[in-house]
Parts: structure tokens; sequence; C-alpha cells
């Protein structure tokens, strides 16, 4: 019920009605509910033909970027784990 | 210039390899915890994504999840679908709602059923649509059945504006509009629930600002944390619960920067309250009688209010939840909807018996669903 789907602002009109691009499929919301100054190429979240707020493209990108060097850590932290998993079997081997 | 794609909005806050090593991070630093940690997720929609990514299974067992009322749809009571049928029943009227209400069951019936009847009863996608209706049947009354939390009370109030300045007197509204924090205070209030930690509604707060949940966590001292929807917000927010118990403390955290601050949208809140005001009372499905609970239009505007201008037509009488139905104790977190008596055999999702049942968005639908007895 509350779902809402980011979409890209692709046009505006005079009426303050946004169309709006969603995975492919565009449609029209209204912009009654947003105080900002927006332009197309903003992303927005929309919900029941509204745009309920702006998506912050900075904080978004902060926190992908803070998920890849996690990601990238765990990656490391694993290869590290099969390469002592490998030296430890080589031991056992020389034994 | 940000060369931020839309797609990664989805593909980047839901990537398996983040969520494990996410649930990695959160197994590590949930062996510190002194007690076992009880999350409430109050919005249907996070119960939806924990059961629909498994993402129960990665976390440990002292982190446990209990399933709030947080979907407008499941906590309507019988007697205001009631009263929606009744509308739709009256001659020369057209009832118009969201699509998540024509399936919900009523005392003896839907409003699926009812227009399968002959009723002129419609889905909206958006409420703006209803101007549209109302204009092409001037000759008839145009109900709009509104629901939802706060995500979309701002809706119906721009609405009710655009009808004024139009002039359209021939649309009405039956508002069933519900807040959020009334609710959990209710669940919370005699200190029998379990929960001692929050994942608050990731819209409700877009609309409303992370400052209305303050009250819960400094009444109830537990964390709270605003998530967003993704798989990926939900592990985020269950690092930051765990952490914040670790170095005990109970604080409000934004997990969903990029949408929610902590003042919310002023501008919606502006229109709702300018046309709104909370309700002395409403029951709520599964919970009982909540004060202050939900909105209602200002006395201004009555002369668009559906059940002012009907009150004596419509029936009142209220419906008590199934006797067998323990969807009061789901929500405290005292029991799981397996422990239902009725849960997949007498309640299920095409014949719900309780609240918890009757939309996607309800945990017994969610366990019906997912992870199937």
């Amino acid at each position: 019920m509350c779902l809402s789907i980011p979409s890209k602002i692709v046009a505006i009109d005079a009426q303050n009605i946004a169309t709006v691009e969603t995975m492919g499929v565009m449609r029209e919301v209204s912009l009654d509910l947003i105080s900002e100054v927006l332009e197309t190429g903003d992303y927005i979240l929309i919900h029941v033909g509204f745009a309920m707020s702006k998506i912050d493209k900075k904080a978004a990108e902060e926190s992908l970027q803070m998920y890849s060097e996690m990601l990238e850590a765990m990656q490391d932290e694993e290869r590290r784990e099969l390469i002592e998993a490998d030296d430890a079997c080589e031991k056992r081997t020389r034994q | 210039m940000s060369r931020l794609e839309l797609k990664e909005l989805y593909t980047g806050f839901r990537d398996a390899g983040v969520i494990k090593a996410l649930a990695k991070q959160i197994c590590t630093e949930a062996e510190k915890l002194c007690e076992p940690l009880c999350i409430m997720e109050v919005c249907g929609g996070h119960t939806h994504t924990i059961m629909k990514y498994g993402l129960k299974q990665l976390l440990p067992q002292s982190i446990e999840f209990v399933h709030g009322p947080g979907c407008p749809v499941c906590i309507m009571p019988k007697e205001r679908i009631d009263q929606a049928i009744a509308l739709s029943g009256m001659k020369d009227l057209i009832l118009v709602t969201l699509g998540d209400m024509l399936y919900v069951p009523g005392s003896i019936s839907s409003l699926a059923k009812e227009r399968a009847l002959g009723c002129d009863v419609r889905a909206l996608y958006s409420p703006m649509d209803a101007l549209a209706i109302a204009q092409q049947n001037p000759g008839k009354t145009v109900v709009y059945f509104a629901i939802g939390f706060e995500t979309t009370t701002p809706m119906t109030a721009a609405l009710l504006q655009k009808a004024q300045e139009k002039g359209i007197k021939n649309l009405l509204f039956h508002i069933n509009h519900v807040l959020v924090p009334p609710a959990v205070d209710a669940i919370m209030h005699d200190g029998e629930a379990r929960v001692n930690a929050f994942i608050a509604p990731s819209h409700v707060s877009v609309i409303s600002g992370a400052k209305i949940y303050r009250g819960i966590c400094e009444n109830y001292a537990t964390p709270v944390v605003v998530s967003g929807f993704e798989p990926v917000d939900v592990m985020q927010s269950i690092a930051m619960i765990v952490r914040q118990k670790n170095e005990q403390r109970c604080e409000l955290e934004i997990e969903y920067s990029r949408c929610v601050t902590m003042e919310g949208n002023l501008k919606a809140q502006e229109m709702i309250r300018r046309h709104m005001k909370p309700r002395e009372n409403f029951r709520w499905r599964g919970i009982g009688d909540i004060p202050f609970s939900a909105l209602e239009l200002k006395a201004e505007f009555e002369h668009y209010d559906a059940e002012k201008l009907f009150a004596e037509q419509l029936p009142h009488q209220k419906i008590d939840d199934h006797k067998l139905c323990i969807c009061a104790k789901i929500l405290k977190g005292l029991a799981k909807p397996k422990e239902c008596s009725v849960f997949g055999t007498a309640c299920t999702p095409n014949q719900p018996l309780g609240s918890c049942m009757v939309s996607s968005e309800g945990s017994c639908n969610a366990y019906y669903r997912y992870a199937q007895v």
C-alpha cells in the first residue's frame, strides 16, 4: 500500500504535471505536493499519481559507495581465508 | 553532476553480495548483544521484504521479528467496509477507491462482489482520477473512499483542494486515513509486548518526517531506525540497531537518507493540516479502539464529508474480530502466525478471518505465501 517507485523526470508542464519514466514506462504525476524546484533528470519517489519527494542522489551514491567498499572488503577476506586454507592444506601434506 | 543511473536505485539496494556482507557483519556484532533483539518492523512493506528475500534465515537466533500493524488495508474494521458497501448501493452514486480496498471483506460482502452485482464501484490509479469521473457524471454523486497511512493522506487533501478550486460539487469523501504513532503506542503501552527495537516505515516518514517517532524512542527506550524498503536497506537498518544496542544507545536514526529527513515533506503536512483534524476514536481491526489514531475532515469541509451527509443511511454497528483470531497477540509479538488454530485452514488470503491475513502486506498473508506450513 505504501510502496513507492523511484522515477526520472522527463518533462514538466505548465499545470505542474511531470512526465516521468519508471524502468521504461512513461506516466504523468502531479507535483502539487513538492515545494522545491524540480527539473528534468531529477529522480523522484511517486505514490498514487503524486511525487512525494525528490530523491537525494548524493545520499544514494554515498550509501552505494559504502556498500561497494563493504563488498570488496568481504571478498578480500574470503580470498584470504581461501589462501590460508590452502596453505594449511600444504602444511598438512608436508607433515 | 551526478551519474547515478535510475536502475541503481533498485539493483544497488538488492545486491545479493551486499546482503551477504551485511549478514556477516550483523552475525559478528550480534554475538556481543546482552539480550535477544525483538525488532518490530511497523510497516507491512518491510514484513514483505523480510519474508520475500528470506532475510530472517540470514540472521542469528538472537534476532527476531515482530510484524507490526502497518498495513492500512489489514486494519480497516469491517464496519467501515460495510459503510463503503452501503454507499456503493445508493442510487446515482459512484464509489471510487484505491484498488487494494476492493477485495477486503466486510461483514457479508466486499466492494468487488458488489461491483459484480451491478454497483458502480471503480478502482483508481490516482485519487486525482476522481475529478474527471465527477466531471463526466454531473448527475451523479462520486464518493472517494479514502484509505491509507500518512503516505496517502496528502493526496486526498490535494484532491479536495482541486475539487474546491474547480468548483466541483458532486465529489464527496469518506475518510479512513490512519496514523502510525498512536497504533505503535496502543501495542506498547501496557508493557506486554516483547518488542525492544523498531524499524520505522519508509514512506510514511517521507511525508511526516522521522520526527514523529521521537516519542516512541523516548517513551519505550528503544532504538528506532527509519529504513528503506529494499533488502539491503532492511539489513543495514538491523546492523544499525545492533550497533545501538551494543553501544547502549536508544536513538532515532535514518537509514533511508536518500528519501527521508527529520522534518519530512512540510508542504504535504500543511496540506493535511489545512483539511483534516484528528478523529476522537478509530477502531482498528485486530487492535480495537485507539483514540486520536485517525483523521477526519475539518468542520468547514462538512459539505464534502460523505460520512456526515449520509450519516443516517450508513450502518454504524461495530463488528468484532472472529473469536478464534489471535491477530492482537501476533501484533504484540506474543504469538507467530503458525500458532493460530485457523491459520492456513479456515483463514486464508482468499477467505481471511483476521486482519493479518487480509492484504499481501499482512504478516499472516506473508507467512502463508513465503513460509507455508
